[in-house]
Order: C-alpha cells, then structure tokens, then sequence
C-alpha cells in the first residue's frame, strides 16, 4: 500500500496500522488485506463485488474495520457489503470511503451496505467518507445503508463527510421492528461547487421502536445540500429527527422533513433549522480577540464537532 | 487610561435621527467605574462604542493616548479591551472549556478551568464538557461570561449588567471576583448597574441620563443623586404618586 493510500486510510478509518480484530481493506477495487476471528467471519461475494460479514451470537467488544482507498483516477465502482450481527452482539463496525483523485477522469465508489441486525444485538456503524488530490477529475461517493433492527436491536450510526467530495448521494433506509432502537449522527460540510443529497426513510413497525436522526451540517461556498427525512410510524414509537445547517457564502440547503403516523400512539417530531451564523457569535468571539475568519472557523468547527 | 471625547451617538428610528448619546467627554483611570443611570439613558450603547461593537457617529476614543476610534474590535480586544455581554450568546458545539481556551488566548488545561469556574461559583466537574447552548441557564451563562473576562485579564474590562440573572451567590462572590481582577492586573474595570451594592464599590460613578453626562465623581458625590436621576413626565410621576 502506498503513501496516498496510508493517509486515505488514517483519514477514513483512523487506521494508521494495520488494525485490530478483523477487517477488510479493499484498495483500487482488489482486496488488499483481510483477517477473520474465531467470532467474526468475512468471505468474498461470489455474485458480485463485495463481502459477507458474519458476527457470532453473542459477540462482545469486538470491531470490525472495512476501509475503501481509491486512488486510481478513473475507477468507478459498486460494493455490496452485508452483515450479519448475531443475537446479544456488541460490536463496532468502522466503515468508510477515501478517495484520492489526481487526474481528470471522475472516480466513483457505491457502497451498498445491508445490516440485519438480531435480537437485542448492540452495533456501533461509523462511515466516514474523505476526499483528496487536485485533479480536475470528480470525487463522487454514493452510499446505500439498508438497516434491519429485529426485536430489542439498537444500532447507532455516525456518518460524516468533511471534506473533497464532490457529489454524493446518500440513501439510507430502516426496517426497526418491537423494542428496537436507531440513532443517525450526521455531519456534512459542502464547499466550492459541492453537491450533497441525504435521503432517510425510516420505518417504525414494532411497538416501543424508537428513531432519532440528526443531521448537522454547513454548507459553504456556492455548494449546495438537500435533506430529507420520512419517519413512518405504524406503532407505538418515537420518532425524532432534526436538520440544523450553517449556510455561507451563495450557498443552498434544503430540509424537506416528511412525518406519517399510521398509529394513534405513534409520536413523531421533526425539527428544522437553517440560517447563517448569528452576527453576535461573529461578535463575541471577535471580542475575545478572534479576527471574523478565525471566529467563523471556530463555530464551524464546534459546531461539526 | 480610557479617553472619550465628545462621542455622541444617533440611531435611526423610523425614518427618525435619535440621539442616544450625546457630546459624552469622559476619562477613566480608576480601579472600578460604575455607569449607571435610567433604562434608554445610553449605557449599553456607550460599553458597545468602547468595545467597538457600535461606532460612534461623532467623536474620539483614546486607550493610553492611542486613538482607536476607527480600530475594528478585534484589534481593540487584542490591545486590552475586554466585554461581557448583557446576555451571552450561546453556541452549539462550542465548550465551556473551548471558550475559556479562545479567552485566555491558548488550550488551557482542566485544571486552570477548574480554577476559572471556581471564582465564578461553579464547578468544573459538571461544567468544563458542556456546551455553550440552550442546555445552560441564563445565570449560569452570565458566570462563565465573567469567567470569560477573568481568562482574559486585559487592561479594561467592561461589564453590562453583570448582575442581572445572578442568583444570591451573590454579589458578595461577584464583587470579590471584581476586586481579585484588580488586583491581579490593576487595570481599569467597567461595569454597567444598577445594583447599589455594586455602585458602593465604585472609586468612580458615572451618571447617565437621556444619552447626557449628568453628573462624575465619587460615590460619595453621586449616590445622594441618584434618587432624583431621570425625573419621569407628569403622566407617569402622577401614576408613581
């Protein structure tokens, strides 16, 4: 693995080495390392691109890493990922997309990732998608998540996208049966002439189900961003989702909630806010000594945090 | 030493020019200087104009014989003027401890925050991880406001009203945090009040009425007429009767 490489994978994945527990690191679309335990089985799809992930019943305190690096300009291409977390798991699942784009063709990765998470299983899913490289070419990242939550699951995702992508779609949907719990963190920031479109749909089908999305986001330059959210309640659940984006510059976002209740006890709330940073923020900060760069990238910064 | 010379200030109001400050010619050199005067009468408008929030529409402002009136207030603060807000503004994201650190100028350790908070009545294990947002209550941001200024200990330190939305903790803790600044930087400190405990420790009072100078000096000088400050129209001094 080269230099160009390494950094992707310190940026995506925070790996600076080769990491602990099992993973799968897939580089310029060829695996470029694997390593399974006695509780955590990964095998390469015979039908398409991409690899089944097996977690043993039971399964506590372990990680599994699945980092993507592509640095060839040109490459485009779509991944199906699927895992498989047994019953009573407690696992960490550590995905993520860095691209390096040097030349002028675009470079493109599809993620499809499905999760069927078991009974009263417990996952940690952190995506972190990065780009890099000055070519003219584009950096393009189109991630599918699929979530099946069955009785008593919970599963927490934390997504976040930075910097040097240049479009992505991103499209996740959730199935959250009887007791089952699932939290969405999501950070976007957008510059130059970025273009980032969230889509969730969110199906509660259990009584006791419960969702929270929240998305924060900044939006700089003339890049543009859309959100949107539809949270269907068809039991007794709870329902929260919330957009809150900084816009600068000539920039645009759009938070387009959508909240259906099929049932008389389901509780669904949305919030949305979009607005430029307060001028007194500006103000406070620069009477702390900050000139209104410094302030603007100090409230940035916290407020992605 | 803080200069200010014939400021006047004039906002518009409905397509009316109104004055809310007028020909204000002031010296401060004194530990503690107390503004004080009616509600309307200018103070907050005369702070903002120091700290170079408002400018002022005519007149001059000196910090140790250097006029600063057309400096932006990001130099003004990096040449050692300091303002805590009437009402703080909150920010998501942001820590206590990230703001104290913004404050003081460089990344302070947990233990220089615990002592920080600590003189403002807080303490640090509850307080140092928590963000500046709608989480925090108004009087416990009004402390970590004035936290703020201690982590600054610049030459002039202004306060608008520090008073408002502290609870019994009390002024006692609030004045001893005054004095300790003092102390530590013998600089000049300015505080907006009304609060007479406040004015009591004042080496200097100004009183402030319709946007005019009304009367400077000592307590002794001022507090005798402050009873009488701001005389109402007839209609409302009949209802008062």
């Amino acid at each position: 693995m080269d230099a160009i490489q390494q950094e992707l994978l310190a940026q995506v994945a925070d790996l600076h080495e080769v990491p602990e527990g099992a993973y799968n690191i897939r580089a310029n679309g060829e695996m470029a390392g694997r390593n399974t335990t006695v509780n955590i089985d990964i095998t390469t799809k015979e039908d398409c691109p991409g690899i089944d992930i097996r977690i043993k019943p039971g399964t506590k305190s372990e990680s599994v890493h699945i980092p993507v690096v592509l640095s060839q300009s040109g490459l485009q291409e779509s991944v199906y990922n699927d895992f498989f977390v047994g019953e009573d798991c407690d696992i960490t699942i550590v995905a993520g997309c860095g691209i390096h784009n040097g030349g002028s063709a675009a470079s493109a990765h599809s993620g499809i990732h499905r999760f069927f998470v078991e009974k009263n299983a417990k996952v940690r899913y952190v995506e972190k998608h990065y780009g890099s490289g000055d070519g003219s070419g584009e950096r393009i990242m189109n991630p599918t998540t699929e979530i099946h939550l069955a009785e008593g699951a919970y599963l927490e995702m934390e997504t976040v996208q930075i910097k040097g992508i240049d479009s992505t779609a991103r499209t996740t949907t959730a199935e959250v049966a009887e007791g089952a719990g699932l939290v969405i963190k999501e950070k976007i920031m957008t510059h130059g002439k970025q273009y980032a479109e969230t889509d969730f749909t969110v199906n509660m089908a259990g009584d006791n189900s419960s969702v929270n999305l929240i998305s924060r986001s900044v939006a700089k330059d003339r890049s543009r961003q859309i959100f949107r959210s539809r949270i269907v309640g068809n039991a007794s659940c709870h329902g929260h989702s919330e957009c809150d984006a900084i816009i600068m510059d000539e920039a645009s976002v759009s938070a387009i909630p959508e909240l259906t209740a099929n049932h008389i006890d389901a509780n669904l709330i949305h919030e949305a806010a979009i607005g430029k940073i307060a001028g007194e923020q500006l103000i406070k900060l620069m009477t702390l000594g900050l000139t209104e760069k410094e302030a603007e990238e100090q409230i940035v910064k916290g407020f992605l945090k | 030493m803080l200069e200010l010379k014939n400021i006047s200030f004039q906002a518009e109001d409905g397509g009316k020019e109104i004055e809310i400050l007028r020909n204000i010619n002031l010296t401060l050199e004194n530990r503690f200087v107390a503004v004080t005067g009616p509600n309307g009468s200018g103070k907050s408008t005369l702070a903002k104009i120091v700290a170079g929030i408002l400018t002022p529409t005519e007149g001059q402002i000196l910090l140790d014989g250097v006029d600063i009136t057309e400096k932006s207030i990001t130099e003004r603060a990096q040449m050692g003027i300091s303002f805590a807000f009437q009402q703080p503004v909150r920010f998501k994201g942001l820590t206590v401890k990230d703001m104290l650190s913004l404050a003081a100028g460089r990344e302070t350790a947990v233990s220089e925050v615990c002592s920080m908070l600590s003189e403002v009545g807080l303490c640090a294990r509850d307080y140092v991880n928590r963000e500046i947002n709608a989480s925090l209550s108004g009087g416990e941001l009004k402390r970590i406001e004035i936290a703020m200024i201690m982590a600054r200990k610049t030459k002039v330190s202004i306060f608008d009203e520090p008073e408002a939305g502290i609870d019994l903790w009390s002024f006692q803790n609030l004045i001893r945090v005054f004095e300790k600044m003092h102390e530590e930087i013998h600089g000049t400190i300015l505080i907006i009040s009304h609060q007479e405990r406040i004015l009591n420790i004042a080496d200097q009072i100004v009183l402030l009425a319709d946007g005019r100078i009304e009367k400077v000096g000592s307590r002794e000088e001022v507090m005798p007429d402050l009873l009488g400050a701001g005389q109402p129209c007839r209609t409302l001094s009949d209802k008062l009767i």
